[in-house]
């Protein structure tokens, strides 16, 4: 496990809580530099994955090593090396975002002086300079994540990990932590980052591990994943229900199984060569005189990946 | 192992830092905490006063305010407890321990802090009572001794309010302590000398290890209360100084055990 291209590396991890698995042989290898999405329902065990990785739990088998460091038997070489962002902003509310940068530059043993110059730097790179000396209870969810994405990065780790970072954000919030993520990926850090929402894996994450049951039960990249589930598809949607069956038809004229949506007027079917059968099907349906609402070549996203793989919605 | 001990002391100290900045922050929060004791000093003193009888037929306020002060201490428990939860349930815990400081330093920081605010408590609290007339002649080595003793249960009652921190699911529940808390006081020689209770009651009351330090105090503030004459009552100053003792072989451990299993 010597590899220096990696900076997490886990191996048929086992957490057991009684007689539940939480973690049931679980692998991953994150790559130094890169966005890992680790992606799955609630329960799949995401965020037990994340809390063994980052020493806050043990674990009853299995071996894992972060930042080149062993888990289990050099945990604080391993905190040394690491942030973490949980679920909810681990924030001091009293305090403000300065006091907070501070105090933790300090148990991170920068010093009184570099602890304060740090939290100044973070302030800055995080765009809080304006909000630094205000209570953190009369920050926005977003500022709260960025804040407490700056304690992370206090030592500048070389792994962060990010624990579903948006979940509860509005649509602004998860913007704004998304761009600083970014930016950190940008100056080097590795990031694993845990998510719901199917969308950040997809826009955040170069690799992504789909996890259910304590196990990880894909690995790839967001395309491979998708190209997995099968290729693009034409999908049309008609104005007129009586129509439903005659586009189906024209749609699946590939010899395909089509896919017909009652509710929203639509239908769907795997396509090969996805330009020709467009033009193609736009203009039998225009002969036919089939009135359309919409029409278009969609990839799967990576919901369908998720359905195909879990036999459930994510 | 000298760097170890350097930085569970240094690392206690920025924990405790962090507490004080909170009460510089939020000076009100003091005032809240305080705010119960000065009222019931000023409810039981004044509305009551008159009709409470002292055994040995003393005043009552002075009677009534060492078991203020230790009425004080008892509660804190609960600012323990509801601090401990907060932390937990906001994640700042969870942070401190994917952190590289010292683990003890999350519980010794609260610890300090919590004791550098009961003696800024005792001391405002005394104070308050010295304007309201309140005259103790035990002298300062009797003063000091008696601090000393309130600090002592103050102490034993941190491990306490730490191990059911981690043990209650949300701050709320923390809140809710209070209503075990007061009927553990009342039953006690805070207000009322155990003697002058029913007898089954009064026996409750006095081994209350609340009641011995009230009654430790008591003494060495140069109250002049006479005494019930069971045997706990009549060794007030060796149990103030033993029940904080067993307090603390009871709850420290268990607090420990807690702190453990966050990692299972």
């Amino acid at each position: 496990m010597a590899d220096g291209d990696h900076a997490v590396r886990a191996e048929g991890l086992v957490k057991k809580y009684g007689d539940k698995r939480a973690l049931d042989g679980f692998d991953l290898t994150v790559r130094r530099g890169t966005v890992h999405g680790l992606l799955g329902p609630n329960g799949a065990g995401k965020t037990t994955a994340v809390r063994v990785l980052g020493t806050l739990l043990r674990f009853d088998g299995g071996r894992a090593e972060v930042g080149g460091a062993d888990v289990a038997s050099r945990p604080r070489e391993v905190r040394r090396r690491i942030g973490l962002t949980g679920q909810y902003a681990a924030l001091d509310e009293v305090l403000t975002g300065r006091q907070n940068l501070e105090m933790f530059g300090r148990l991170f043993h920068l010093g009184g002086r570099r602890a304060k110059a740090r939290a100044t730097e973070l302030l800055d790179q995080f765009g809080l300079t304006d909000a630094g000396d205000k209570g953190v209870g009369k920050y926005s969810g977003g500022m709260r994540r960025r804040l407490d994405l700056a304690a992370s990065m206090i030592l500048t780790p070389d792994v962060l990990f990010l624990d579903e970072p948006t979940t509860g954000l509005d649509p602004r919030g998860r913007g704004e932590v998304w761009e600083s993520v970014r930016e950190l990926v940008a100056a080097g850090t590795t990031v694993l980052l845990t998510t719901q929402y199917l969308e950040e894996a997809d826009k955040l994450a170069g690799r992504i591990t789909v996890i259910d049951q304590g196990r990880a039960i894909a690995d790839d990249t967001p395309e491979g994943l998708k190209r997995s589930v099968g290729g693009d598809r034409i999908e049309v949607v008609v104005t007129d229900a009586a129509d439903l069956s005659r586009a189906a038809k024209i749609v699946a004229r590939g010899g395909a199984e089509p896919v017909v949506d009652e509710e929203a007027l639509r239908v769907h079917a795997p396509v090969a060569d996805r330009v020709a059968a467009l033009t193609d099907a736009a203009r039998t349906l225009q002969d036919e005189g089939v009135a359309v609402e919409d029409i278009g070549l969609r990839r799967p996203s990576l919901d369908d990946v998720f359905l195909r793989l879990t036999g459930r919605a994510a | 192992m000298g760097t170890t001990l350097y930085w569970a002391v240094a690392d206690c100290w920025n924990v405790v830092r962090r507490g004080l900045t909170h009460y510089q922050r939020q000076p009100v929060n003091i005032a809240w905490q305080l705010g119960f004791p000065i009222l019931s000093v000023l409810l039981y003193g004044y509305v009551f006063g008159s009709a409470m009888v002292v055994p040995g037929g003393g005043d009552y306020r002075d009677f009534l305010m060492p078991g203020m002060f230790a009425m004080t201490m008892a509660f804190g428990f609960i600012n323990t407890a509801t601090l401990v939860v907060h932390d937990a349930t906001k994640g700042v815990i969870d942070r401190f321990r994917s952190m590289p400081m010292a683990p003890s330093a999350v519980v010794s920081g609260r610890g300090v802090t919590d004791l550098l605010v009961a003696c800024a408590e005792l001391a405002i609290l005394m104070l308050t009572a010295l304007a309201i007339g309140w005259r103790p002649d035990g002298g300062i080595v009797g003063g000091l001794a008696a601090f000393a003793l309130l600090l002592w249960l103050r102490f034993a009652l941190i491990w306490l309010g730490v191990w059911l921190g981690l043990l209650v699911p949300n701050p709320e529940a923390a809140g809710g302590l209070f209503a075990v808390a007061f009927p553990l006081t009342m039953i006690s020689s805070i207000f009322v000398a155990p003697q002058l209770m029913p007898d089954w009651l009064g026996a409750v009351a006095a081994w209350n290890p609340i009641s011995s330090t009230v009654a430790a105090t008591r003494d060495l503030f140069g109250t002049p209360v006479g005494a019930g004459d069971s045997w706990v009552e009549q060794h007030a100053l060796l149990m103030a100084g033993v029940w904080p003792a067993v307090l603390t072989l009871v709850f420290f451990p268990l607090a420990a055990r807690k702190f453990a299993a966050l990692g299972r």
